[in-house]
């Protein structure tokens, strides 16, 4: 009752001077609507930045075998045969959240043969989950399946340096046969161009098989070169690490004593650069957050305060007519509080807006977080309560007569 | 009809200036019975204003008692004094003090804003009433830059009785206003007055004090006289006795 009465009160003051309390409103609908815009526009950046540096491959986690003999004359890892298919059954078997895609890996070199042409090049043989792990796109054609793989179906998928050495007119290989040290394949899928790598290898000189198909139809062992995995996240990496390193340990029967015949790779710098870039991006947002909102605030107190000099008179008269300090305190703050929710709502709304309106008239990637709409929200009715306070207090603190008489 | 609405007894008020203390009322004592029509007189200076400020409970004696309607107005808080003032006093001003850009019906409702016990329905009947009694039923919704300032100042007595006070209290009431609209205000509080509300009116016009029913003369902070007006003039007849339009 006592509330809703104050309610009306504060809500009847601010009618009378609309233009007033619109103009105080604005400090607060600039602010919260230019936190939302600019979270939305870094969120976006920050992803799209993630997203492009993640398509280097940041997630990936590389198995090598490796030596643990200390003495004697030390093999290169691709000759050590330690790795087996078992090892990717056993982390297969961890069913580990921190793992989103694992694939065996066997590869050897040869000649690529179709007609008059050929090319010397490397078929490796994966399972399905690498054109993920690596993320590679099919331009064309489809994956093979599953079910190839265990039939060691002798399908190919072929990157686009081996297109041009070996279809150089231009024709389309899907559904044509190659061979492979002897062996056709036929061309399910094309692999779109990813140029080169860091290190100036050609990533598109590549033929793509079953590795099974590799492993019987070629190499006829049964040993990997190496095993690939993705962690879900670049920050849940470090523990797929540890969690396939026990597995592998496990798998291969390691005593405690003994050290890792193999070792597992993560692409520690990418992810480090990731991480930084992220919270730079992160501070910098808030900062441009948090001055706005303050700037804002400000404006509240400026006008709150002005109004309590401008309407001593009125403080003055309602006093005498029976209002208490607390009363024309609570009027004040609420006042305050009503300018900030009303901008507050209204900056949201601004802002969202104005969001879409970039991303759809710049093309931008935008992102609208809840988090960034409920903070804006929260701290500028915070800001309210907190700089529409003081002004309260000192109009509350009047001497009825002195405001009465006050000119 | 012979209950004190005010006792004031032996009442000084003092401030201190400075290493200066000036003593603005120096030994005040009378009181008021319901129905009266009080004015208090004096000129500038004779402590008329602190005299205003101590009845209508905005101020506390330094010295004496104060008993308004039974209440001992000295012992009470700032708080305690606020709702005092909320509903035992009606404070009608030289300057109007009508909120601006309110209707004339939310200014009279605004005392009732602050008594909890009052329901919203209600604070809207005694505010129409309210405003009826004044004779402005029909300007409910205007807001006081649409008002004369007699009619202004007619809103701020509707405000001043929407309480049911048991004292109206007006400052210089009449100060801002032409001769004809005083006389217009006064027949309106000596009708008021005849309906049994209690009137105390300060003002330094002799021709105004003319109309009450006692009057106190104050001088240099000292009651300097304190006389009952055998013969009370009607505010309406002087009204009527004005020439009919000096405008020319």
């Amino acid at each position: 009752m006592a509330i809703l009465n104050l309610l009306r009160i504060a809500f009847l003051a601010l009618q009378r001077n609309k233009l007033r309390a619109f103009l105080t409103m604005l400090g607060i609908i600039i602010g919260v609507a230019a936190v939302i815009a600019m979270m939305a526009i870094g969120e976006g950046s920050k992803q799209s930045i993630r997203s492009s540096l993640s398509g280097m491959g940041s997630n990936t986690i590389t198995i090598m075998p490796q030596s643990n003999e200390p003495g004697g004359v030390r093999l290169q890892g691709s000759s050590i045969q330690t790795l087996k298919m078992e090892d990717v059954t056993a982390i297969e078997k961890l069913q580990s959240k921190n793992i989103n895609g694992l694939s065996p890996v066997v590869s050897t070199s040869g000649q690529a043969i179709k007609g008059a042409y050929n090319w010397p090049t490397t078929i490796t043989g994966v399972s399905t989950d690498y054109i993920k792990i690596r993320q590679l796109k099919l331009k064309d054609g489809i994956l093979f399946s599953d079910k190839d793989v265990k039939r060691f179906a002798k399908v190919c998928i072929l990157g686009q340096t081996v297109i041009d050495n070996l279809f150089p007119d231009g024709s389309n290989p899907i559904g044509q046969i190659i061979r492979f040290k002897s062996i056709p394949f036929q061309v399910i899928g094309v692999l779109e161009a990813k140029g080169q790598s860091n290190f100036g290898q050609d990533q598109d000189d590549i033929i793509l098989a079953p590795y099974t198909t590799v492993q019987k139809r070629i190499t006829a062992t049964n040993y990997l070169q190496s095993i690939y995995a993705s962690a879900t996240t670049e920050a849940s990496s470090d523990a797929a690490t540890t969690e396939i390193s026990d597995a592998v340990r496990e798998s291969h029967r390691l005593t405690e004593a003994e050290s890792d015949d193999f070792q597992v790779r993560t692409q520690a710098e990418l992810i480090s650069t990731i991480s930084s870039t992220s919270s730079m991006l992160t501070v910098l947002l808030t900062a441009i957050a948090g001055i706005s909102l303050l700037i804002g605030g400000i404006g509240i107190m400026n006008i709150m305060y002005v109004s309590v000099t401008e309407r001593t008179r009125e403080i003055g008269l309602r006093m005498s007519i029976g209002a208490r300090g607390q009363d024309v305190l609570m009027q004040f703050l609420i006042e305050a509080i009503l300018i900030s929710i009303t901008g507050g709502i209204i900056g949201v709304i601004l802002g969202v807006s104005s969001a879409y309106l970039i991303s759809f008239f710049l093309n931008w990637p935008i992102l609208i977080s809840e988090s960034s709409i409920v903070i804006s929200f929260i701290v500028c009715a915070v800001t309210g309560i907190f700089f529409g306070y003081y002004p309260a207090k000192k109009a509350s603190n009047l001497d009825p007569i002195d405001a009465l008489r006050y000119e | 009809m012979e209950q004190k609405i005010l006792d004031i007894k032996d009442l000084k008020r003092e401030f201190v200036m400075g290493d200066q203390t000036v003593r603005a009322l120096k030994g005040i004592t009378f009181d008021i019975k319901a129905g009266e029509f009080v004015t208090i007189m004096g000129s500038s200076g004779s402590g008329k204003t602190t005299l205003l400020n101590i009845l209508g409970c905005l101020d506390k004696p330094s010295d004496g008692d104060y008993l308004l309607d039974g209440v001992d107005v000295k012992s009470l808080n700032r708080d305690e004094l606020a709702g005092l003032r909320n509903t035992k006093i009606g404070f009608v001003f030289q300057a109007y003090n009508l909120l601006p850009r309110t209707s004339a019906l939310e200014n009279v409702e605004l005392p009732l804003f602050y008594n909890k016990s009052i329901s919203a329905e209600e604070r809207k009947n005694r505010a129409i009433k309210s405003l009826e009694s004044v004779k402005l039923a029909e300007r409910f919704d205007h807001t006081p830059s649409q008002l004369s300032g007699g009619q202004q100042q007619r809103v701020a007595i509707a405000r001043a009785l929407v309480n049911h006070p048991v004292m109206i209290l007006a400052d210089e009431a009449t100060g801002n206003l032409d001769t004809r609209t005083s006389y217009e205000i006064m027949a309106l509080m000596q009708e008021l007055n005849k309906e049994g509300k209690t009137i105390v009116f300060v003002t330094h016009e002799p021709d105004i004090a003319a109309f009450s029913t006692r009057t106190i003369m104050l001088r240099d902070g000292k009651i300097q006289k304190d006389s009952i007006n055998t013969n009370q003039r009607s505010a309406r007849e002087a009204l009527d006795s004005l020439p009919e339009s000096d405008d020319y």
